[in-house]
């Protein structure tokens, strides 16, 4: 703690003193929402709602044809697996906290993070942990193995790594798209309509972009991430992504993630809390 | 109340002041929600999200398979999303996940002070918003129309019947979700039975995909249902292909399903009331 001086302490490096924080609280959350364990049985009911009806309507599709754009039964639920575990993901850590800075902006409560001593665009985005909501991680999980077995061309570690970079950099955009959605509550206070938007747009990564027409998917690739989040780590699973597209993918994380906290340190220099 | 219920003035007199009721809720709800038009215009732009979803799926669809599906075209499916959405919005009434906050807050202990039953309050409320929500989607409808280029050949009996069928299709659902929220009079816990009945009803009433789409069994099963007298039967009434007798039939079904909503509100009503202690202040 001391500062200046001496050998510099390995766990106040900047990187990893916001990782520890960050899994600091989401110790905390997710110890405060295992009190409820009932709540496993609802979400993992609900969980299996939203997946017995994806697996309906595509086989209503397969029932017409037997691919849809290029695309595969098996490939088409390795996309049902990717969206159900990003999706997870979102709900999981992204959503709650982008709702709880936006009731912050809304009752004045925010200026009890910007006092803390630690950076808070890091505060407002690892406060809050909805755990139960991850159940939808791990059904996505196995109808992603599901998938890969009926794809049946296995997958290497290269594959593996690609999809793993390119989940990580599509969770990556979606958190700063959210970002930036709710940076602008500093001069919108009133946005509640913002997460059922975006929960219906999100609703499009149940399909490959590609089936989009073209305004639709440049839309759904640039102005809301769903492409990256989705499509190209299913790229990954069923061998069709591309180093190029990989590498944009990442390239384009870390721009968006540039902007973000650029835009983010704009709107607070014009923020003048709700208490004046 | 000292009068006879036969006393036709009596009788008169309450239809006036239902009638009365209806219509200051309606004018109320309509000043309110037109407040909040940016809002409103906010969700209803999120809404139009699942049908474009689908709408573009099954084009493809359409288009892989020789130029059609079940008889539907890329514009006869771009016509049927397209109406489905002012059925949509038609069909937002007031949600059974509302309960809680109405049984834990106290508030519906005001509502039972009230000399009408509290549907009513409900049913003037959401069908005055109504106007609003139409006169807000317009403009989303020549939008959605300009892009995907609907096909629709329609008939003036089947303008007025879907004129009528969106409302039948309005009071069906309030009432089937006003006996759903209900239940939360005995449990809280009523998360789970409001999703499945969520998916029963995504499936089973056209709003996934035309039930024509369906495979036979899921129709046979979908018959003996509400469902389709809210999204499938309006839809279908103007989209077509239907012939007058299903038109006939379909609005019967509707009324017949209108009378049994009414008979169970009334009486799971008059027993949940039983089970309610009032909390609140």
């Amino acid at each position: 703690m001391a500062p200046g001086g001496g050998t510099p302490d390995p766990w106040e490096f900047p990187p990893v003193r916001a990782a520890r924080l960050a899994w600091l609280y989401f110790r905390i959350g997710a110890m405060n929402e295992l009190q409820y364990r009932v709540n496993f049985l609802v979400y993992l009911f609900q969980s299996a709602l939203a997946l017995g009806t994806g697996l309906a309507v595509l086989a209503l599709v397969f029932g017409r044809v037997s691919e849809l754009n290029g695309w595969s039964r098996p490939e088409l639920l390795a996309v049902m697996g990717v969206f159900t575990i990003m999706g997870g993901l979102i709900r999981t850590v992204i959503q709650p906290n982008m709702t709880q800075f936006m009731t912050d902006v809304q009752e004045g409560t925010l200026d009890y993070v910007l006092t803390k001593p630690a950076d808070a665009q890091l505060l407002v985005s690892v406060r809050m942990v909805a755990i139960w909501q991850a159940v939808d991680v791990l059904s996505g999980a196995v109808v992603l193995a599901v998938a890969v077995l009926r794809l049946g061309h296995g997958m290497g570690l290269a594959h593996a790594l690609g999809f793993a970079v390119a989940l990580l950099a599509g969770a990556v955009m979606i958190y700063c798209f959210w970002m930036m959605l709710t940076t602008v509550a500093f001069w919108v206070v009133r946005i509640d309509q913002i997460v059922e938007l975006f929960q219906g747009i999100y609703q499009a990564g149940r399909w490959p972009v590609g089936v989009y027409p073209g305004w639709l998917k440049i839309g759904l690739t640039f102005l809301v991430p769903i492409a990256f989040a989705v499509t190209v780590p299913a790229e990954g699973i069923t061998a069709r992504l591309s180093g190029s597209t990989l590498a944009g993918a990442v390239g384009l994380a870390a721009a968006l993630f540039g902007l973000t906290r650029w835009f983010w340190r704009f709107g607070l220099r014009h923020y003048s809390g709700a208490s004046s | 109340m000292t009068t006879a219920p036969q006393n036709p003035v009596a009788t008169v007199g309450r239809l006036r002041s239902m009638v009365d009721l209806y219509v200051r809720t309606m004018k109320v709800a309509v000043s309110v929600q037109f407040q909040y038009r940016v809002g409103n215009y906010l969700y209803m732009v999120g809404m139009v999200a699942e049908p474009v979803i689908y709408l573009v799926v099954w084009s493809t669809v359409a288009r892989a398979n020789g130029g059609s599906v079940s008889g539907y075209t890329a514009g006869g499916f771009a016509a049927y999303y397209i109406v489905w959405t002012l059925v949509r919005n038609m069909n937002i009434v007031f949600t059974p996940y509302g309960w809680e906050q109405r049984i834990r807050q106290g508030r519906l202990s005001g509502q039972l002070l009230q000399p009408v039953h509290p549907i009513h309050h409900d049913l003037a409320f959401f069908a005055g918003w109504k106007f609003v929500v139409i006169l807000l989607w317009l403009p989303i409808a020549a939008v959605l129309s300009a892009v995907f280029r609907p096909s629709l050949h329609t008939s003036a009996a089947q303008v007025a019947t879907f004129a009528v069928a969106i409302w039948g299709a309005y009071l069906i659902r309030s009432m089937f979700l006003w006996l759903l929220g209900m239940v939360t009079f005995w449990t809280t816990r009523v998360g789970a039975l409001f999703e499945l009945y969520f998916v029963a009803e995504l499936l089973l009433s056209g709003r996934l995909v035309p039930m024509r789409i369906m495979p036979g069994w899921v129709r046979d099963v979908a018959g003996f249902l509400p469902f389709q007298s809210t999204f499938g039967f309006p839809i279908q009434s103007l989209v077509g292909p239907v012939t007058g007798r299903e038109l006939l039939t379909g609005l019967g079904t509707q009324a017949l399903w209108i009378a049994i909503g009414a008979g169970l509100v009334a009486v799971v009503w008059r027993r949940a009331v039983r089970q309610y202690s009032a909390v609140g202040n």
